[in-house]
């Protein structure tokens, strides 16, 4: 050390590193603080980034860093695989691209877990009181130390390492579901599911105390990533497509909360703050969501959706034998050009699609005719919250002009024309009006009070709830049958034609 | 009790990071929480600094080192990733530059008015 320069020895000093971790968390926390408005949220977003930036310099100024040639690849790599899929994903498939980041996240602290384990591992269990913890140096101290880290130390290893292989293999599943690679249906084991489940979460709980009491065996801790693998798959696999955003959600809070533990078992408060921020947010994301789905967090776990409400669906189907009135692009065009106020209903057709530019392409085209256009945005709308948004926002649909669940509801009363877009169950009167409903109590965004409602869908298929929407049954509503983009486009060809 | 200060002052870390969170947080409104999702993703590629700092160590054998640069590669992933998928999101937030002001007040160019269509036909089209 003493050969250093002087400013080698300052800029490598744990006071130095950490207080770039604070500087680096304080960005985190402002960068986050600007995500709550659409006009701070650009900077917010690369405040968080310099933020970050800072905090891996910091870590590399560390004195015990090395390997730099296996860390410039590992680098190199996550850039050359990384930056390309962020800059072609399209603004239609982001759900399923924050689905694969955030596994491999959880994959990363997996990993780091298991590295911990084969360096730390013979010395869990064997409890040293005595232990100086320095910022950094710790580590290396620990592996020239007889005794082993504190208790502490393997237990939130051994916490990181499960909930980051439930959460790699987890978000897998979600991409996979999302992306189509496999299917969007539920896949259940049916009853025996949450059985299944429990003893997959106790056998990798059961190895982890293994582990932290001191069963040297690296098998048995592959062994336990390997079951918090099983796990999960197992708890994804069974929830359909429409619960997704919740899940990778969830996921995301999971992610964080091990990257935390992380932080916790090597020391380091910039992953500590970091993971727990993202473990908070995640975890009100969630209940945000389920709240507005009207269903609880452990009811979606547990069992996933499709099961129950698609058979009580069926039984439900029965009694619509009420009468659909279908229309054509022409009669839909007549009837928005002479309306007042329209509000376009964008759902989950219209990201399948990816109609959103020629929704746009209509409502310019209203608008060009004096017709007050907004759009009513439920907050599950599409496979993320906010996904709507995002779409719309990418065909340059003014942002004033999205109107959230509560304000929209009170203005269908004065609306001419409702265009629902490949929106169903969150347009169904059921959640409203029939007790038995499998989707009763779900917030809706209540359609049926504007004066007409035209709706584009494929077919008269159910929705992913598997229940019949009412709306489509009342007089007001008409159908217009056909792919969410190319109807639109119909209209608007329509329409410029009148 | 060296030790017993450092994981409770570590706890507390953690226990009023999740605080923060939680404040931060739930004062985002609805239609930013796709952005917001993919941003705190982004800030748990963090867990790249626990790659850092474990190819630190001393004795690490090949496979180990191997392990690590698959971790730093997810954690670089999960970090350049992110950030830059959000930031293609709130780019399309951002509102217009509008450069023909002429016609209307102030007040109402700043708040992406009516006056929408003209410019943005031609960035739709790029």
């Amino acid at each position: 050390m003493s050969s250093l320069p002087l400013g080698t020895v300052f800029l490598q000093s744990e006071s130095f590193i950490y207080v770039l971790y604070i500087i680096a968390f304080a960005m985190f926390i402002q960068g986050l603080r600007g995500l709550s408005g659409p006009t701070t949220a650009v900077r917010g977003n690369r405040i968080a980034a310099v933020g970050m930036g800072i905090a891996v310099i910091a870590t590399l100024l560390n004195p015990g860093a090395g390997n730099w040639g296996l860390i410039a690849l590992g680098m190199a790599l996550g850039v050359a695989v990384g930056v390309p899929a962020a800059r072609q994903v399209k603004m239609t498939a982001m759900p399923q691209m924050v689905a694969l980041f955030n596994g491999v996240g959880g994959g990363a602290v997996a990993i780091i877990a298991w590295v911990e384990f084969r360096n730390h591992g013979s010395t869990y269990g064997s409890h040293t009181i005595e232990h100086t913890f320095i910022n950094g140096v710790y580590l290396e101290r620990i592996s020239a130390h007889v005794g082993g880290p504190p208790t502490y130390v393997a237990i939130f290893s051994v916490f990181a390492a499960i909930v980051g292989s439930v959460s790699f293999w987890g978000s897998n599943i979600a991409f996979g579901k999302l992306q189509e690679i496999i299917p969007g249906r539920p896949i259940s084991l049916g009853a025996g599911q949450q059985v299944v489940n429990l003893v997959l979460l106790i056998l990798a709980l059961a190895a982890g105390i293994d582990l932290v009491a001191g069963a040297h065996s690296e098998v048995l801790f592959i062994g336990m990533l390997i079951v918090a693998a099983l796990l999960g798959n197992a708890v994804v696999l069974p929830i359909g497509g429409a619960d997704m955003p919740v899940v990778i959600s969830l996921l995301n809070a999971f992610t964080g909360l091990s990257a935390a533990a992380t932080g916790m078992a090597l020391n380091n408060p910039a992953l500590i703050v970091a993971g727990m921020i993202v473990g908070a947010s995640g975890s009100i994301l969630t209940n945000l969501m389920a709240t507005a789905m009207n269903r609880s967090i452990p009811a979606i776990v547990a069992g996933g959706f499709g099961g129950g409400g698609a058979v009580e669906g069926a039984e439900g189907a029965g009694e619509h034998a009420g009468t659909v009135r279908s229309t054509s692009a022409s009669d839909a065009a007549i009837q928005l050009a002479y309306a007042n106020r329209v509000v376009v209903v964008p759902g989950y057709g219209m990201a399948v699609a990816q109609a959103q530019h020629a929704v746009r392409e209509l409502t310019k085209e209203l608008e060009s005719r004096g017709v007050e256009v907004s759009y009513a945005i439920h907050p599950v709308a599409g496979r993320m919250p906010g996904h709507m948004n995002v779409l719309l926002a990418e065909a340059d649909v003014p942002y004033d002009q999205l109107k959230e669940m509560d304000d929209a509801n009170s203005e269908f009363g004065r609306t001419d024309v409702s265009l629902v877009i490949g929106a169903n169950d969150v347009t169904n009167p059921a959640a409203k009006n029939t007790p038995s409903s499998p989707i009763y109590g779900m917030p809706i965004l209540e359609v049926s009070d504007s004066h007409s409602v035209i709706v584009i869908k494929r077919s008269m298929n159910p929705g992913f709830a598997g229940i019949e929407n009412e709306l489509y049954f009342d007089p007001k509503t008409a159908m217009l049958f056909g792919d969410a983009k190319s109807a639109v486009s119909e209209i608007t060809a329509e329409l410029s034609a009148l | 009790m060296i030790l017993a200060s450092v994981l409770t002052t570590n706890l507390a870390i953690l226990v009023l990071a999740g605080f923060i969170g939680f404040v931060v947080i739930s004062k985002v409104p609805n239609t930013l929480h796709t952005p917001l999702m993919s941003g705190t993703n982004a800030i748990h590629g963090i867990v790249l600094l626990g790659g850092l700092l474990l190819f630190g160590l001393a004795e690490l054998d090949s496979f180990s080192k191997a392990l690590l640069v698959i971790a730093v590669a997810f954690g670089t992933i999960n970090i350049i990733g992110g950030f830059l998928v959000t930031d293609r999101m709130l780019d399309m937030f951002k509102s217009r530059p509008k450069p023909k002001p002429v016609q209307e007040s102030s007040a109402l160019q700043t708040k992406t008015g009516v006056d929408g269509e003209a410019d943005t036909d031609g960035k739709t089209g790029a």
